[in-house]
């Protein structure tokens, strides 16, 4: 039995510890927000926190999970008004929004340890991500006026 | 009550009952009444395409009968309405329409959603203007020029009441409809967002904070999932199944095959078979456990290597014209010199980041669906054909998009899921894995292209003959196609700008060996590339500066009916338009090529290691210049620095989301040129995810790109398509100022390696 917080509540799990975080949020919490890409780390649509760090859901095993905290777009903030959220509508960034939740959540594990990124560490910060409309010049931007709003 | 009456009853309890229901079909605008239709407002056919519903509280609710797959349609088509309408946004909703012909045409491709419905959106908004207007001049009993429409409400001018638009609904629904000539389109002064600023995207919110439903995220009470087994190659059928390892998964349910669709298939699904799971996991965990064979099929030795070499060896030969005018062999002869150059691109894959996927519930011989799909009608009908029901039982529900760009066109996820649903007595969701995606596509065909020019002592083009080649689209749908017949040149290859008085193009056989379907931009991406790519080699060869050469290139203003320039066996429309509305026009195609060229600094040095090439391309009725700067590394990494586009669409609805689309067609296309490629080893796709299927990332996305619209009131033209096709050859002639070293087969890959050394 692995006991463990999604968004601030309290869940138990007792199936397959090798079930991806990715489907138990999916199929079972029904948490719909935490997108399937690629299921093999190569495009961080499924980019959640574990702990406060982004890390891919599809490659996260329930069986690592005993005792984690893990949050995902929809618990990022309680209104949906994290910085990041704001900034994304402000630039009007997302075209499909398919991936968006995905790099929202690894562009605020950057900020929380690095609040006024540079372009290049912008960069190696997102480049796990995917977006197939082509965002990422307004991604950049993006970030970049979250974390001036911030400071 | 007829079958139509029904469904307007239906459709009507959809917006809520009561409030003002205007619908607008191509015959006018009408009004429903609770009943429907009100009698003897229409003659049939009734197939309005646009619905708007003022409901007594003021909120406005407008169905949209588009997909929206990134491109905003959600927003850009009820933002039309509202404005012509004096509507506060913040009270407009927005409606997904089912699929159904009443909507008319709903197939989200080809940038049609704009140039094909823009007039109606706006009547339909002014025409409820107008009947609002009417409603408080009566109410007030003064004349309706007294009053006008302002923000949601109207106001009677010389004593400065209002009333609000819900409030006005009672009345509205009683008195006569305007008549033509009291419904007044917006002038471009007193437009709100039209062409202007946006209004906040529909979206937004419920994209940022991960409530958006896509195909995959709809659930249903006692739903299963099912992955599928499908055969390597086109055409290849199950020869055995071992269910028993499968089965012994936790979580699965059932193994069921689908049968294969007779070739070539069309929108029918590759069949297989399908592990059905109560989760996911489960089902990804049975399929990986399922022991199947498969008999290869007639397309097992099919092999990108030999595929390429045969492509190059068909346009060394002549083809079938699409495009002849004067007299080419002669010209060519009689020039002063020639030039010639071969290209190739090869399969690509749409790869949207969302892997198709659908949802079926079939009960009763009734068939419900949720999928995200760019023609829901093609998906009702498709399934209503393939599980053998009446149209009329089949509902396809439309979720937002995770991306398209073509492959989202093609029921065949639908019509598995409805099979699955129906076999195992449950809702279903068919789930694609990302190697499914990529390996059951329906691929962007490969192509080669011959082209070869002849010069005059000044360097001026006297002949112009390109040939390509490369697997029909058709040749998914009907057996026996040996090539592309030549109107499918009309995609930016027998309809460029240019003033050459001996101008041939050909289509030279080439046979489809795996699905070949729509990829954004189509036959322009390889078209444009090798145009793009030859015009500079053209003006490198005549010693000009490419831009300047490109201007002379396109020549004189001249505004011609394409029909009139030589085309053979031309199709019966211009990408769904009238030649006669859409002349091919050298001064729009000279004012892009000017912008981009100002705007992006062109001529102005840069140092060793960039460069910027430039190409123009006038697809999907629209012209798009771009000028896009490269920094080659030692290491040949190729990067964007800057990119510069210049459009021009005619009229522009959202000049946000079409700046946004170009700015996604310059990332699509750095794919399209330096990273991506499907290829085919005894006839399997040997790429399988996105480490191996390389599309452009962060880091070497572009740093900046700056997209100039030209103003314009004219005929609107399309948008999601016309920005990749430019971009491929200004990528390549930007490679080329920067390094020396000519692209001529795609991807770049590795080619630029060790380049300083050359």
């Amino acid at each position: 039995m692995i006991t463990l917080t999604v968004n601030g509540t309290r869940r138990t799990f007792d199936g397959d510890p090798a079930m991806p975080l990715l489907w138990y949020l999916r199929d079972e919490l029904a948490l719909t927000g935490t997108k399937y890409g690629c299921g093999i780390a190569q495009c961080g649509a499924c980019t959640v926190h574990v702990g406060g760090r982004p890390v891919r859901s599809c490659q996260t095993r329930m069986g690592t999970l005993n005792g984690a905290a893990v949050v995902t777009i929809e618990g990022l903030h309680p209104k949906g008004e994290h910085p990041l959220q704001a900034a994304w509508r402000e630039i009007d960034v997302p075209q499909c929004g398919f991936c968006q939740p995905g790099q929202i959540m690894q562009a605020a594990g950057l900020l929380t340890t690095n609040p006024r990124p540079t372009d290049a560490e912008i960069d190696a910060a997102m480049s796990g991500h995917i977006c197939r409309c082509g965002t990422y010049t307004r991604i950049r931007t993006a970030i970049k006026a979250a974390a001036e709003k911030r400071s | 009550m007829r079958a139509v009456d029904r469904d307007r009853r239906r459709f009507l309890k959809l917006l809520g009952m009561g409030g003002l229901v205007i619908a607008a079909d191509p015959g006018g605008i009408v009004r429903l009444d609770a009943d429907g239709l009100e009698p003897g407002a229409v003659e049939a056919p009734w197939t309005p395409h646009v619905y708007v519903r003022v409901g007594e509280d003021g909120t406005i609710t407008i169905v949209c009968h588009r997909s929206e797959m990134g491109q905003g349609i959600r927003t850009t088509m009820p933002m039309i309405i509202a404005d012509e309408m004096e509507a506060d946004w913040a009270r407009c909703r927005v409606e997904q329409a089912d699929g159904d012909e009443k909507y008319g045409s709903q197939n989200t491709d080809g940038s049609t959603s704009i140039r094909d419905f823009l007039a109606k959106y706006r009547e339909a908004g002014a025409t409820v203007r107008a009947l609002l207007e009417d409603a408080a001049a009566k109410e007030w009993g003064v004349a309706a020029g007294d009053v006008k429409a302002r923000r949601h409400e109207v106001v009677h001018e010389a004593t400065g009441r209002t009333k609000g638009y819900g409030a006005l609904v009672a009345t509205a629904r009683t008195i006569a409809m305007p008549d033509k000539a009291r419904v007044r389109i917006k002038e471009a002064a007193e437009r709100r967002w039209q062409g202007k600023t946006m209004a906040p995207s529909i979206d937004l919110v419920a994209m940022t904070t991960g409530t958006a439903v896509y195909g995959a995220d709809v659930r249903l009470p006692g739903m299963k999932v099912a992955v599928v087994a499908r055969p390597p190659a086109w055409g290849g059928t199950v020869a055995s199944v071992d269910e028993a390892d499968a089965l012994k998964v936790p979580g699965v349910e059932k193994i069921v095959r689908i049968p294969a669709s007779p070739m070539p298939g069309g929108f029918l699904p590759l069949g297989g078979v399908a592990v059905i799971a109560n989760d996911t996991w489960a089902a990804l965990q049975g399929r990986r456990a399922l022991k199947v064979t498969f008999e290869p099929g007639p397309h097992a030795a099919y092999d990108s290597v030999a595929c390429k070499a045969a492509l190059a060896e068909s346009v060394s030969k002549p083809g079938k014209p699409g495009r002849s005018t004067g007299d080419v062999a002669a010209a060519l002869a009689s020039a002063a010199r020639t030039v010639r150059a071969d290209y190739y691109v090869p399969h690509l894959s749409h790869a949207q980041m969302e892997p198709v996927a659908a949802i079926a519930d079939v009960r009763n011989g009734k068939v419900e669906a949720w999928a995200p799909t760019q023609s829901p009608q093609d998906a009702r009908n498709t399934l209503a054909q393939y599980l053998k029901v009446d149209a009329a039982n089949v509902t396809v529900h439309v979720t937002l998009l995770g991306g398209a760009f073509g492959r989202k066109s093609k029921p065949d996820f639908l019509c598995e899921a409805a099979y699955l649903s129906r076999e195992v007595g449950a809702p279903v969701r068919v789930q694609w894995s990302r190697e499914d995606d990529l390996r059951h596509s329906y691929y962007h065909a490969a192509a080669a292209h011959h082209l070869e020019a002849g010069l005059d002592p000044s360097g001026k083009i006297t002949a112009w003959l390109h040939r390509s080649a490369y697997p029909s689209i058709s040749a998914t749908f009907a057996p026996g196609v040996t090539g592309p017949t030549p109107d499918e040149l009309v995609n930016g290859a027998s309809d460029v700008p240019w003033d050459v008085p001996n101008l041939r193009v050909e289509v030279c056989p080439a046979l489809a060996h795996t699905r070949i379907g729509w990829y954004r931009s189509v036959n322009a991406i390889h078209h444009g590339f090798a145009i793009g790519s030859f015009v500079d080699e053209l003006a490198r060869a005549a010693g000009k500066d490419p831009a300047a050469f490109l201007l002379e290139l396109i020549g004189a203003d001249r505004s011609e009916n394409l029909l009139k320039l030589g085309l053979v066996d031309p199709p019966k429309d211009y990408y769904g338009a009238s030649f006669a509305d859409y002349p091919v026009d050298a001064a729009r195609a000279k004012r892009v090529v000017r912008l981009a060229m100002e705007k992006s600094g062109w001529g102005s040095p840069l140092p060793r290691g960039r460069g910027r090439g430039i190409a123009v391309h006038h697809t999907f009725l629209t012209y798009v210049a771009m000028v896009v700067e490269v920094e080659v590394r030692p290491d040949g990494t190729v990067l964007v620095p800057r990119a510069t586009a210049a459009v021009d669409a005619g009229f522009v609805a959202n000049p946000e989301r079409a700046r946004a689309q170009m700015e996604g067609a310059v990332v699509m296309a750095m794919g399209n040129v330096l990273s991506s490629e499907i290829t085919f080893a005894e006839g399997r796709v040997v790429q399988g995810n996105y480490h191996d299927y390389k599309v452009t990332r962060m880091a070497a996305a572009p740093r900046t790109v700056d997209v100039h619209l030209v103003e314009s009131e004219g005929l609107p033209g399309g948008i999601g398509e016309p920005g990749v096709p430019p971009a491929g050859g200004a990528i390549g002639n930007a490679i080329f100022a920067a390094t020396g070293v000519r692209v001529r087969e795609l991807p770049v890959g590795a080619q630029l390696a060790g380049w300083q050394a050359r």
